[in-house]
């Protein structure tokens, strides 16, 4: 099996800030919006090395997505930031009109997203975002793994032409992919390759999947894992590819398992493939207080839940 | 420069072609959209300053923003009517595979619009973002939008005249069409919205008032004196009062015809108040 070494634990959301810091220096139309959250979207660089390109918006974030619409008239590349919850659902109808019935070239960038910025509680956290951005016309919808990747996503977003939701986190997790890494829109990355099962997963979750590769290995399962950052449009060639080795399926997402990758990954399988899949996944509930690691705990979202939906699948080949 | 009976004329004659795109459809805003009929003929043909052709940046010209997209009627018209699509095509407003679709949208492709709106209280916030792309691309053309005044019962845009005021956006002009009335009845009754001037002042905009928004001259000298007020470190108001319906009798007075379509008897009456004067399409 492959092996990949944690790099040392640091936040997605920090991976969007470098991102950020990067495209500052090299791209003169991206622009960046807040609404009160500077901190916490780790965007400080950007702004002091780009503070006339930078808008704070208060607590306004239907102002925000119709302000940033507003900017792609004039040609420039707005990146809207704040949490998850209040960048997708608060603002669904603004997105949905100003943005992508309109064809705005906006990036929208959601941080905190899932149940793992912990202890604020299920007000603050999301678990249908994915399902909301997935659901409009035209939109892209990208969930990266790590620090590495989200930041090379972040940088990649600003190339492509169009609507994008861009999903990150709050907690540290392992950064293990290259720092080095291309980032392609759309196209999934096979991190391990096995002939029993095949583990997609996405976000926070693809470590978790290769802790539970390893594990399962150990036991004489051999597993497929592949990354999937693009959650839309889904990569249908890697996972069609993938499960005519292996004959079963675990989707793995910090989401819930209505709208989320999972239910992209079913269809899929269903229109070219009927086979037997597991969903590791948030079960059409809210979140709550705590640690990030009680509660991927609580709510099955860790290697544990992933080795348990391995089993489970492999029975039903 | 038009001359006051040209535009007059044209006034005559958008008022025919809302009339008949509603009516052959049986369906649309003609209420709103007579009511605004002086202000966008004004605003295309006297007061923005425009490029040959469209694109969507608008760079190195004045762009507008429609924030009421349900008085699509007026829109289209001005706009076809300033060459921006052919005339004919307003035969297809409100029909399957038309650009014209009931509100405007980017969707399919139709020159001279921008974002797309009909979900109330969004257009605001665009024309902010929009008057600040020029800033940062150092145009000095206006932004212009319009809002219905029922729609400044949505939140959205109290963030929006909270932030242009916070930001200096003194290169955005926004014109609330006052005509007092919406779906359910008068603004007043439905939900209150008491003293736009003075609200909008206390936000910090520089606020001018037209007591009458289908008297072409006051709404010719109010635009041009609104632009007068830009660049001077506050966005500017323009609130305009003006009649639902004006120009066809049994069309005023009333917010029965906010959404309602004429049918053949009344269309007959509407136009002969309106004899036709640039030709209809």
């Amino acid at each position: 099996m492959t092996k990949y070494t944690d790099q040392g634990k640091k936040d997605t959301r920090s991976g969007f800030g470098a991102g950020m810091t990067e495209l500052g220096r090299t791209n003169p139309n991206v622009v960046a919006l807040c609404a009160d959250l500077v901190g916490s979207l780790k965007i400080e660089t950007f702004i002091d090395e780009n503070p006339e390109r930078f808008f704070q918006v208060g607590i306004a974030e239907a102002n925000m997505m119709g302000i940033a619409a507003g900017l792609t008239i004039g040609g420039k590349i707005p990146f809207a930031t704040t949490f998850a919850n209040f960048a997708t659902g608060r603002v669904y109808d603004q997105i949905r009109q100003s943005i992508a019935y309109s064809h705005k070239n906006v990036k929208i960038c959601a941080s905190h997203a899932g149940v793992t910025l912990g202890e604020d509680g299920a007000t603050h956290q999301i678990l249908e975002d994915i399902g909301l951005m997935k659901m409009l016309p035209g939109m892209t919808v990208i969930n990266p793994c790590d620090f590495n990747q989200t930041k090379a996503a972040t940088i990649a977003i600003a190339e492509h032409h169009g609507p994008v939701y861009l999903r990150f986190g709050r907690p540290k997790v392992a950064n293990f992919t290259p720092v080095d890494q291309e980032f392609e829109i759309g196209k999934a990355v096979l991190l391990n390759e096995g002939t029993d099962v095949t583990i997609v997963a996405t976000g926070h979750l693809v470590w978790e999947a290769l802790l539970a590769a390893e594990n399962l290995e150990n036991q004489g399962i051999s597993c497929e894992v592949i990354n999937i950052h693009t959650i839309k449009p889904l990569d249908e060639k890697a996972i069609l590819d993938s499960i005519g080795k292996t004959g079963c399926i675990v989707t793995a997402e910090e989401h819930n398992f209505l709208g989320g990758l999972g239910e992209s990954v079913a269809r899929t399988l269903a229109l070219h493939q009927p086979t037997p899949q597991e969903f590791v996944a948030t079960q059409d509930t809210f979140g709550e207080s705590g640690t990030p690691d009680q509660l991927m705990e609580k709510y099955g979202l860790n290697n544990k839940a992933i080795e348990a939906a391995v089993l489970k699948v492999l029975k039903r080949k | 420069m038009a001359t006051i009976s040209e535009l007059e004329e044209l006034v005559v004659q958008v008022r025919r072609d809302i009339l008949r795109m509603v009516h052959k459809v049986n369906s649309g805003h003609p209420g709103g959209s007579l009511g605004c009929t002086e202000f966008f003929v004004t605003l295309y043909n006297e007061v923005m300053d425009l490029k040959e052709g469209f694109d969507m940046d608008g760079h190195g010209e004045d762009v507008f923003f429609l924030s009421n997209g349900h008085i699509s009627p007026v829109f289209y018209s001005v706009l076809a009517r300033r060459g921006y699509f052919p005339l004919e095509e307003l035969n297809t407003f409100r029909l399957i595979n038309s650009r014209l679709q009931g509100h405007p949208t980017t969707h399919e492709g139709l020159p001279g619009i921008r974002v797309a709106s009909g979900s109330l209280g969004q257009g605001m916030s665009v024309a902010l973002g929009a008057a600040l792309a020029k800033k940062l691309n150092k145009d000095n053309h206006l932004v212009y939008s319009l809002h219905g005044d029922g729609e400044l019962q949505e939140g959205q845009n109290w963030e929006a005249i909270m932030f242009a005021a916070a930001h200096k956006v003194d290169n955005l002009i926004a014109t609330v069409d006052r005509n007092g009335q919406q779906i359910d009845g008068p603004t007043e009754k439905v939900m209150p919205l008491g003293d736009v001037p003075e609200k909008f002042r206390a936000f910090g905009w520089d606020v001018l008032e037209i007591e009458n928004g289908n008297d072409l001259g006051q709404v010719i000298e109010g635009l041009k004196e609104a632009k007068q007020r830009t660049g001077k470190g506050k966005p500017v108001c323009i609130v305009m009062t003006t009649m639902m319906g004006n120009g066809v009798d049994f069309m005023m007075h009333t917010h029965a015809w906010h959404g309602k379509a004429p049918n053949d008897e009344q269309l007959e009456t509407a136009l002969a108040q309106n004899p036709e004067t640039l030709g209809d399409y």
